[in-house]
C-alpha cells in the first residue's frame, strides 16, 4: 500500500503537512487542552471574561497563530487517521472514500478556521 | 488470466503462482504491547482533531458575543466534556512524547563529523516544549 501511494506526486507534500502538524500538535496542544479543557472548566483558574478572551485574539499575529494551531494538526490527523483505517481496520476497498473524507475534512476545517478568524469583529 | 483458461498446448501459459497470504486478524494490534502502542499513537490523531474542533467552536462562540461564550464555557464544564478533555490530554501527551522520541531518528543531525547523540535532540525538544507551553500559558493568563 505504502509503496503504491508513494509514487503519487502529492505524497511528499501531504507528508510534510502531516509532519508539520505533528510538531504543532506536540508543542502546543497539551497546554491548550490543560487550560481550556480542564483548568478553566474545573475552576482551577478563574474564568476568562468574554472581553479578555476576545482581546487575546485581537492581533493579526494571534489570528495567524490560531490558524496554524487549527489547520496543520487537522492535516496531521487526516494522514494518520487514513493509515489507521488502512492498517487497523484493513478496509482497503474504501480507499478513495477514506482519502476524500480525511483530507477533505482537513481542508474544510482549514476553510472554517479562516472564515471564523476573519469574521471576528 | 488463470492457468486453466489457456488449455491449448500451442499457447504460452504464464506461470502464475497462487498468492500465499495468511489472513491477518482485525485485532492483530492486541497481541503485543508494541503493536498496541503503535495503534494508541495512531489513535491520538482523533483527539488532536477533536480539540481543533473544540477550538473552532470556541472561536465561533467568541465572535458571537458574551452570551454565546458563556454557553461555550458551560458546555466545557459538562462532566462528559471534562472526561473527553482529560482523555484527549492523555492521548495528546502520548503523541508529544512519542513524537519527540522519534525526532532523533528523523533528524540524524551531525556536528563535526559525529552524529549528535539522540538524547540531546530529544532533550532539546522537551526543553522547547516546556518553554513554549509556559509562554502560551503566560500569554493567556497574564
Amino acid at each position: 500500500m505504502a509503496a503504491s501511494a508513494s509514487k503519487k506526486p502529492v505524497e511528499p507534500f501531504v507528508w510534510t503537512l502531516f509532519s508539520a502538524g505533528g510538531v504543532v500538535a506536540a508543542l502546543l496542544m497539551p497546554v491548550h487542552i490543560l487550560l481550556f479543557g480542564l483548568a478553566f472548566p474545573l475552576g482551577w483558574l478563574p474564568d476568562l471574561s468574554h472581553g479578555r478572551a476576545l482581546a487575546l485574539i485581537d492581533h493579526p499575529l494571534e489570528k495567524i497563530y490560531l490558524f496554524v494551531f487549527c489547520s496543520l494538526p487537522l492535516f496531521h490527523w487526516a494522514h494518520r487517521f487514513r493509515y489507521t483505517l488502512y492498517d487497523g481496520l484493513q478496509i482497503k476497498h474504501l480507499n478513495e472514500v477514506i482519502t476524500v473524507f480525511c483530507y477533505g475534512g482537513a481542508i474544510i476545517g482549514t476553510a472554517l478556521a479562516t472564515y471564523l478568524l476573519w469574521s471576528i469583529p | 488470466m488463470t492457468p486453466h483458461e489457456t488449455n491449448k498446448a500451442t499457447q504460452y501459459t504464464p506461470y502464475h503462482p497462487r498468492w500465499y497470504r495468511t489472513r491477518v486478524s482485525t485485532y492483530w494490534w492486541l497481541r503485543k504491547w508494541c503493536y498496541l502502542k503503535f495503534v494508541l499513537r495512531e489513535l491520538s490523531s482523533i483527539f488532536v482533531a477533536y480539540f481543533v474542533v473544540i477550538t473552532l467552536l470556541q472561536i465561533h462562540s467568541l465572535s458571537r458575543g458574551p452570551e454565546a461564550y458563556a454557553r461555550f464555557e458551560r458546555l466545557m464544564r459538562n462532566p462528559l466534556m471534562i472526561a473527553l478533555s482529560a482523555i484527549s490530554l492523555l492521548f495528546v501527551l502520548f503523541h508529544t512524547i512519542t513524537w519527540f522520541n522519534l525526532a532523533p531518528r528523523a533528524i540524524a543531525a551531525r556536528f563535526g563529523g559525529k552524529r549528535i547523540p539522540d538524547i540531546l535532540i530529544a532533550g532539546s525538544n522537551y526543553v522547547a516544549w516546556l518553554m513554549i507551553s509556559a509562554a502560551v500559558a503566560w500569554f493567556i493568563l497574564r
